[in-house]
């Protein structure tokens, strides 16, 4: 075999404006065999339009049931350096700041124990140590540990956490995403290292409802800020949006999706009992509006990829909640979220899926919830319906 | 009542149950956790199950597995491993 790296279907994604993971492949490939040998498997599966991995699902490191992700090629012979190409979830910091020296210590254990690919960050939120040997992969756990890192989630446990900046860089934070995914992370170590669910469990905090984490779509329980009073007005700063040209009436007041913002002369006036909190006028206007100042999360249940059923969005199934530490209340509901799906969830059941398969209706009262009109899909169409507590005995007599 | 049972005596259950399905069905925690609950009724309590899992799993008598879905297993090769 050839040491020469031919990769002419890869090349081609080298072609256009965006930055392509073949050249940075290609950048390593001179100092790793194993990037070496990833860029040609990689070519060989383009080639042969099928792919040559196979998925390991014994790898991990002790005591740990998450965190690693086993691959194996399927074509060990012809490519020795991806024989092994084991995955690392890096638990990664809440609203990913780091310092560079703490990057740097990273990567200096990756090049040591794996490929040196790092991929920052994967769709979990981790960072992601692409690469590495069985006979790694316990070394490579140490080394991090001992700088105190840990490894994320995967599996059917609690995912590693994730969220938005927040307040640590955004206006419209409505609460500490930070401080409330470092606390989750903390409380459910258990949770998060030994698989004891159904399935996944993926939580996200986004500080409002533009929700930069993508919790409606991307969490099976979204955290998302939002407050309860009016929004804040700045009439001057309005005004001056008018004095620039800004077309209020075109860009703001007719994008309104529920309709409920006027203007009279330079005043904006906004009937908060309709807003829907879409976050629109805020996101156009930032310096005349700003969100309100009674803050709390709403929380939404159940949104999934498509792998078992189809993709579904969250819902929301409390509206407003305070956010403050010690989050009892919110620890509070999640233990009995919990134990509702773990009783009556089966094998590989999302929290979502479950959901659609008992009823909203009988979910929401397994979990001690209290239903709210927005809940209603439609118009009951079936009149025989038994409503219990509008029942009284006597009356039968 | 809780605690009756030992963690150890649950853990050994637990062992026997992965070991006599071992090649046949994968099984998980909330399978385990129930069988034993099934078994001794309000005697194990589900942190009792969660202890002895966990004490089987830092003892290295199991490991975790993933396929679709997390089990657990008595530690072995894997089909799809490479040397
Ligand atoms: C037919 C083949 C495959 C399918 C259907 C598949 C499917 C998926 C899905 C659905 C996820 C997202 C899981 C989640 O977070 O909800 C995922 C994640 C992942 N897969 Fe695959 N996968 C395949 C092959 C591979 C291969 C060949 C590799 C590596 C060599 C790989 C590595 C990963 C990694 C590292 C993640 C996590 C990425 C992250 O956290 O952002 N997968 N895969
Ligand atoms: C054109 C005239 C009528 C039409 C098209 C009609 C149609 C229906 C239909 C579709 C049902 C529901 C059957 C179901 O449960 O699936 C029903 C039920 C019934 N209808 Fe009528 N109906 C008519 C006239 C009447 C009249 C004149 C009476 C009595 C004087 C009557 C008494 C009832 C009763 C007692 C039921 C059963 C309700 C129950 O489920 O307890 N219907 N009818
Ligand atoms: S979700 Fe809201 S608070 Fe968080 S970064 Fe985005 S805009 Fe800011
Ligand atoms: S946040 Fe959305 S719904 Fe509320 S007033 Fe602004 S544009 Fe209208």
């Amino acid at each position: 075999m050839s040491d020469e790296l031919k990769t002419p279907l890869l090349d081609e994604l080298e072609k256009g404006a965006w930055p392509s993971f073949v050249t940075d492949l290609k950048s390593m490939a001179g100092k790793s065999n194993m990037v070496k040998d990833l860029l040609r498997q990689l070519e060989k599966s383009y080639r042969d339009k099928r792919g040559y991995w196979k998925h390991g699902g014994l790898v991990g490191v002790m005591g740990y049931g998450g965190g690693v992700i086993g691959r194996y090629s399927a074509l060990p012979d012809e490519f020795p350096g991806v024989s092994h190409f084991h995955t690392l979830r890096i638990n990664q910091t809440s609203g990913w700041f780091y310092t560079s020296k703490a990057l740097n210590e990273l990567m200096d254990i990756w090049d040591e124990h794996g490929s040196g690919l790092l991929n920052m960050h994967g769709s979990t939120g981790d960072l992601v140590f692409l690469g590495t040997v069985s006979d790694e992969l316990e070394p490579t756990f140490r080394a991090v540990t001992e700088k105190g890192w840990d490894l994320g989630g995967s599996g059917s446990d609690l995912r590693t956490p994730s969220c938005c900046v927040g307040p640590a860089r955004c206006e419209n934070a409505c609460f500490d995403t930070m401080a409330l995914t470092y606390n989750i992370t903390h409380k459910y170590q258990d949770e998060l290292h030994r698989p004891m669910f159904n399935y996944k469990y993926k939580i996200k905090m986004s500080g409002c409802p533009n929700d930069c984490t993508a919790a409606i779509a991307r969490s099976d329980m979204g955290v998302i800020g939002i407050w309860k009073d009016d929004i804040r007005v700045n009439q001057a700063e309005f005004a001056n949006y008018v004095d620039s040209g800004f077309n209020v009436q075109e860009f703001v007041v007719e994008k309104c999706p529920t309709k409920c913002i006027s203007v009279e002369g330079k005043e904006i006036k906004i009937d908060n009992s309709n807003c829907v909190k879409c976050m629109h006028c805020i996101n156009t206007m930032p310096k005349a509006l700003a969100v309100g100042k009674d803050r709390g999360v709403a929380i939404t249940l159940g949104a999934k990829a498509p792998i078992v059923e189809g993709a579904l969005f969250g819902s929301v199934m409390v509206p407003f909640m305070k956010m403050e530490p010690p989050f009892e209340e919110f620890h509070d509901l999640l233990g009995r979220i919990w134990e509702f799906w773990d009783e009556y969830g089966k094998n590989r059941e999302r929290i979502g899926e479950f959901i659609v398969r008992i009823g909203l209706a009988t979910f929401i009262e397994g979990i001690g919830l209290d239903p709210i009109p927005q809940m209603v899909k439609q118009p009951r169409d079936n009149p025989y319906i038994f409503f219990e507590e509008y029942y009284k005995e006597e009356e039968e007599k | 009542m809780a605690g009756e049972i030992s963690v150890e005596q649950i853990a050994d259950d637990m062992y026997s149950m992965v070991a006599e399905s071992a090649g046949q069905k994968k099984l998980k925690a909330t399978d385990l956790t129930k069988a034993m609950i099934a078994k001794y009724g309000d005697k194990v309590t589900k942190q009792d199950a969660k202890d002895a899992i966990k004490q089987l799993i830092d003892s290295g008598r199991c490991i975790y597995g993933y396929f679709g879905g997390s089990s657990i297993e008595i530690p072995h090769t894997e089909g799809a491993a490479n040397q």
